[in-house]
């Protein structure tokens, strides 16, 4: 089993599919569109021949200023060949969804909610897909391009209620 | 089949406890609490003293590690990775390097790439004698967290002689190491690797045929393997299961194939298996550390760093008198370099499992995203299979042999 033929396995299974697909570095990477994302996924996990039962990484990437803006990368790697696979799936600036794989694959559950909570990416189909570093009430998606940088005032007693006003604290 | 593995969340948990719609009781254990290992806070709910569901509840260490090293260049993201897993900074920058490595297409000397598998392979032993000392302490034998941190120390010594620090080293750089290597690097090192084999029958003698150890850890905390990779369980924790997939023989980086070293696996997938698993593999990186000191040895002095003067600065004494090297420490430092564009990902055998570091280079002297898989994160999710229909003090061994630390959890 090498790049090649599972390359050839996708193009076969998805002609419509496949977006993009390179071999930069030696490491197999296909682009995928959003409706074959989780079938691609499934099918190859469930091929003996293939068998990518192991979901090693799940992280998106924000390229601001590029259509589709957000990207969530996957990495499949199956133990039995020994062989790694990445699988791109582009998502809109207006709506950023794209399929969850915890349904497949149980261990995405809290790399999708880290990647839903830095850069606001929704997965359709997540069991609960909820806010995991960050506070609950926190404001914005730290890990955008266009999250602003700036520096936190240090609040003493003299500022401190001016600074606690504009903060989101849980209000009880 | 994995439709039914699920992870619960806090407020799974507290939701029916607040609106009073369940006979159980909810227990927050932690976020302080000793035998969490870190700032981790659990929400426990118990049936009496059994374990009915656990949520971890993470991030009270979230320091933005990933969104730092944007603004940073890759030279000087190098000292963040240390923060992460503070029981193996060399792993993590070992992970990092590789990784900017592979962008680069960079070579390696030797005497480098040697040297990192030695270190990393000490870290490992140091990264586990602290699992097994804090792990034994929160089944209350105190005594084997002295022993453990005893030969720790003596790890961390070697560490501060390479690197100056004991933790927090950044040694491994982009391009080979940070500095030589010190004239009593190899002395130093031989007296550790020559008495650690007797240390490590020490730890066994007091844990692994103890009926206290036993009657705590064989059975509890049982995953089988289909679980363990469906949950995306790493390292000793998987191959306690009886899957013998290790990175460094799966995918083998820094030259790992030329080495001759055994992957241990375990059988039944308890904390016991997982005990045995990480006690072989320390016996394990003794001997690889052994080739590597021997080929060091072999070796001789040599370059330490590329030569490659778009990548790693020039030695001192040649920017006195070499116009160009003045010209190529100056772009360094005040730029760095500049990548060329496109992404790449490398997965290591951390000591905790796989660690793996994904970069998104837009061939600007700044990384456009770095994304680290985190071992411990990702294990953390297994902790509520894993402990159903136990008892609380098993959990707490639980934890303890899933040897999570936080700092990489949270980054």
């Amino acid at each position: 089993m090498n790049n090649d033929t599972v390359l050839a396995f996708i193009h076969e299974h998805f002609p419509q599919g496949v977006l993009t697909a390179d071999e930069r570095h030696g490491d197999l990477s296909v682009t995928l569109t959003g409706a074959a994302y989780f079938a691609a996924a499934e099918l190859l996990r469930d091929t003996p021949e293939l068998a990518y039962t192991f979901l090693e990484n799940l992280c998106g990437v924000d390229y601001l200023g590029r259509d589709p803006r957000f990207e969530v990368v996957t990495h499949l790697v199956s133990i039995k060949h020994l062989h790694r696979i990445c699988l791109k799936v582009g998502a809109p600036e207006a709506n950023p969804q794209v399929p969850s794989l915890t349904p497949l694959f149980p261990t995405a559950n809290y790399q999708e909610r880290e990647t839903f909570d830095l850069l606001g990416i929704n997965f359709a189909g997540h069991p609960s897909l909820t806010r995991i570093l960050l506070p609950d009430d926190w404001v914005g998606y730290p890990l955008r391009k266009d999250h602003p940088l700036g520096d936190e005032e240090v609040a003493f007693s003299f500022n401190q209620e001016r600074i606690y006003a504009q903060k989101p604290f849980a209000k009880e | 089949m994995t439709q039914t593995l699920h992870v619960p969340t806090p407020q799974e948990i507290t939701g029916p406890a607040m609106a009073g719609t369940s006979d159980t009781m909810v227990l927050n254990m932690g976020p302080h609490h000793p035998s969490t290992h870190g700032v981790l806070r659990l929400v426990l709910e118990l049936d009496g003293e059994e374990v009915v569901n656990v949520a971890p509840d993470v991030g009270y260490l979230h320091t933005g590690i990933e969104k730092t090293m944007e603004s940073k260049t890759y030279q000087k993201a190098v000292v963040l990775t240390d923060r992460m897993d503070y029981l193996a900074p060399l792993s993590n920058n070992l992970c990092y390097a590789l990784t900017v490595e592979k962008l680069m297409g960079v070579e390696i000397p030797e005497r480098a790439q040697t040297a990192r598998v030695l270190l990393t392979e000490l870290q490992r032993v140091s990264s586990h004698l602290v699992w097994l000392g804090t792990h034994a302490l929160d089944l209350a034998a105190m005594s084997v967290f002295l022993y453990a941190f005893r030969e720790r120390e003596q790890i961390l010594d070697i560490f501060e002689l390479v690197s100056g620090a004991r933790m927090m080293t950044s040694y491994f750089r982009i391009g080979g190491l940070a500095y030589d290597l010190p004239a009593d690097f190899l002395p130093t090192v031989d007296a550790l690797l020559q008495v650690m084999p007797a240390k490590i029958d020490e730890y066994e003698d007091l844990l692994t045929a103890n009926p206290l150890w036993l009657e705590r850890t064989v059975g509890v905390g049982v995953i089988d393997a289909h679980a363990a990779i469906a949950y995306g369980l790493t390292g000793a924790n998987l191959r306690a299961t009886g899957i013998d997939y290790d990175v460094r023989k799966a995918m083998p980086y820094s030259g790992y194939e030329t080495y001759d070293f055994a992957i241990p696996v375990g059988k039944r997938g308890d904390i016991y298996d997982r005990y045995r698993v990480r006690m072989a593999e320390m016996r394990e990186s003794v001997a690889i550390a052994r080739q590597a000191w021997e080929r060091l040895n072999a070796l001789g002095p040599g370059p330490y760093v590329t030569s490659d003067r778009k990548v790693a600065p020039p030695p001192k004494s040649e920017i006195t008198h070499s116009m160009e090297a003045l010209i190529h420490h100056f772009k360094l430092w005040t730029e760095g370099f500049k990548p060329p564009r496109g992404d790449v990902y490398v997965g290591i055998e951390s000591p905790r499992g796989i660690l793996g570091c994904y970069i998104v280079s837009d061939g600007s002297p700044k990384p456009w995203r770095v994304h680290f898989r985190a071992p411990s994160f990702i294990s953390l999710q297994a902790v509520a299979h894993m402990s159903k229909g136990r008892l609380v003090a098993d959990l707490v061994a639980l934890v303890a042999s899933l040897d999570p630390v936080l700092g990489e959890v949270d980054r």
